[in-house]
């Protein structure tokens, strides 16, 4: 009797021990699966939650400014932004607003001979706004007939 | 280029401010990657061009090439110059393009398929130089309106197509034919269908000549969408903007041809001289023909350093227009003397020339290396800017580079 239950003990172990390993290596089975399929879980993102989804709120931030510049189109940050990029950025890129240098005179007869065959609108009273903006904020530089050579990169040349 | 990192870098700092949140993989993020959010275009990429282009505008599109990257004897597409009036085109179809032959001085208008016209005609390549009219307007006091080209808007590419000469022979023109006219498919940039964004053209005998094609290669392969795929008109020479791109209809006048970017101050000049600055009466300017002669300094890039007692190669190209290129001379004293160097003969008529020298320098110091071509006829590139018109073109002063020898 005492030995039958000796024997029936052992097999109990056994068993315990063949249920212990075999859940060893699930265990270890998933954890590889998890690994192949994430290979970053390891990485040093341990403290952050779940990544948050968050809208982006594209109107808000449109014409978002930084350093006195309106990031979007470029152009300076001062009185008549609003009207220069409202009229005069649909068309054509602020680039080649902010690359010309005229005096008032000019810009009138640009905007002219954009609204006679260009299809601008009339600007209204946003015309003079428009035109001090530019003239104030992009005024044109002297050149004279001839210009020194300036931002020059200086390298050693191999040859 | 720094610009360009500098305002990528700010947007991208800025974003954590615009998300309202912080970006989590920010560090993990690929570089040159930028989220979907704050992705335009990026030119370099869709019309392969170099990183070391300067986009001047994008929108339209126009991007210029620096001297540096113009030292190919054939400009290869990723240094080639865009320069657009309207919108490209989209959804452009080489299998149903058309190009339509009419107007007054046509005697039957007629409608050829691409395919007509590549196995009716036979076909042509030559390296051709096409220059922007406006290339150098930057330098112009008082300034001059428009895009603000430094120099390198011009390119000397290959071009294979048929002579435009045998279809309008083909098709048969009346005797009071004057000009041609192109028409093309590109979109006005208020999007007015009934708007073109430019259709300029060149007098009969331009129009006639054996270098003037209607091209659909470029370099060998089909002509890259920027520049005008599947079919261009191109005319070297003359200014780039009389090579109409996208072009599906050219029309035979018996007038000056009266198209968009054909008149007011668009690639017109005074007929007379004028001080700088000085109104010009519209009946008072003339349309631009031929480019006026002018030379790159293609290598070294500008801001070499030599050890004193070394001799500097130079090279770059030379061109003239409708002309050819006679002598080629440099200075290194600012025009008191001047060296003459050989340039080479051109691939075909209007190809830009090579030339090249080696130079010795007297002493340490700051020096620039001034090029000059002279053509044909004896004109000289000047040292100064040429006369001052409304719209700054025809800029050919003489191109240098600063060189220090130390």
């Amino acid at each position: 009797m005492e030995e039958h239950e000796k024997i029936r003990q052992g097999i109990r172990k056994i068993y315990r021990l063949f249920i212990g390993i075999f859940s060893l290596f699930a265990v270890l089975a998933i954890a590889i699966i998890y690994m192949l399929n994430n290979p970053d879980a390891l990485s040093r993102k341990k403290n952050i939650p779940e990544a948050e989804y968050v809208a982006v709120p594209e109107e808000e931030d449109y014409d978002k400014i930084e350093n006195g510049i309106h990031l979007r189109t470029g152009l300076l940050e001062a009185e008549g932004l609003t009207e220069v990029i409202n009229n005069c950025t649909n068309c054509h890129s602020a680039k080649l607003v902010m690359q010309n240098r005229m005096n008032k005179e000019r810009w009138i007869a640009t905007i002219r001979w954009m609204q006679e065959t260009q299809n601008l609108w009339d600007l209204g009273n946003n015309e003079e706004i428009i035109v001090n903006y530019l003239v104030t904020n992009y005024p044109s530089k002297k050149k004279g007939r001839r210009e020194i050579l300036t931002d020059i990169e200086w390298y050693a040349l191999e040859q | 280029m720094k610009r360009r990192n500098f305002v990528r870098k700010a947007i991208l700092g800025s974003m954590t401010a615009v998300i309202g949140s912080e970006i989590v993989f920010a560090a993990t993020m690929p570089k040159g990657y930028r989220p979907l959010a704050f992705q335009d275009p990026d030119p370099f990429k869709m019309f392969n061009k170099d990183k070391g282009m300067e986009v001047l505008n994008d929108k339209p599109w126009n991007i210029e090439a620096k001297a540096h990257l113009l030292d190919d004897k054939i400009t290869p597409n990723k240094y080639m110059f865009i320069r657009n009036n309207g919108l490209i085109p989209e959804n452009l179809n080489a299998n149903s393009w058309t190009l339509t032959i009419d107007g007054e001085s046509v005697n039957q208008e007629k409608i050829f398929t691409l395919a007509d016209l590549k196995s009716k005609f036979p076909q042509y390549t030559y390296q051709l130089t096409l220059e922007c009219g406006g290339n150098g307007r930057s330098e112009f006091d008082p300034p001059a309106k428009g895009n603000q080209w430094t120099v390198g808007a011009v390119s000397c590419a290959t071009w294979t197509g048929i002579r435009l000469r045998d279809v309008l022979e083909d098709v048969g023109m009346k005797d009071d034919a004057v000009y041609i006219g192109y028409h093309a498919a590109d979109v006005h940039l208020s999007r007015d269908p009934d708007k073109e964004p430019i259709s300029r053209g060149a007098p009969m005998p331009k129009a006639l000549q054996d270098e003037t094609l209607l091209a659909f290669q470029m370099n060998g392969e089909d002509i890259p969408i920027a520049h005008g795929y599947p079919l261009r008109l191109v005319a070297g020479g003359w200014p780039a903007s009389v090579s109409g791109k996208w072009v599906n209809r050219i029309s035979i006048r018996n007038v000056v041809h009266d198209g968009p970017k054909m008149t007011g101050d668009a690639y017109r000049v005074p007929c007379n001289p004028v001080a700088p600055g000085e109104k010009v009466k519209d009946e008072d300017m003339c349309i631009i023909e031929s480019m006026p002669v002018k030379s790159l300094i293609t290598y070294p890039k500008s801001g070499a350093t030599i050890k004193e007692g070394k001799q500097l190669n130079i090279r770059g190209h030379a061109w003239a227009g409708e002309l050819e290129v006679s002598k080629m001379e440099y200075s290194i004293d600012f025009g008191a003397t001047w060296k003459e160097c050989p340039v080479e003969k051109p691939a075909n008529r209007l190809a830009w020339q090579h030339f090249s020298a080696s130079i010795g320098f007297p002493k340490k110091g700051y020096y620039e290396i001034w090029a000059r071509a002279t053509d044909a006829q004896g004109t000289s590139q000047p040292m100064l800017l040429p006369g001052w018109n409304p719209k700054g073109y025809l800029n050919n002063a003489c191109h240098r580079i600063a060189v220090k020898v130390i």
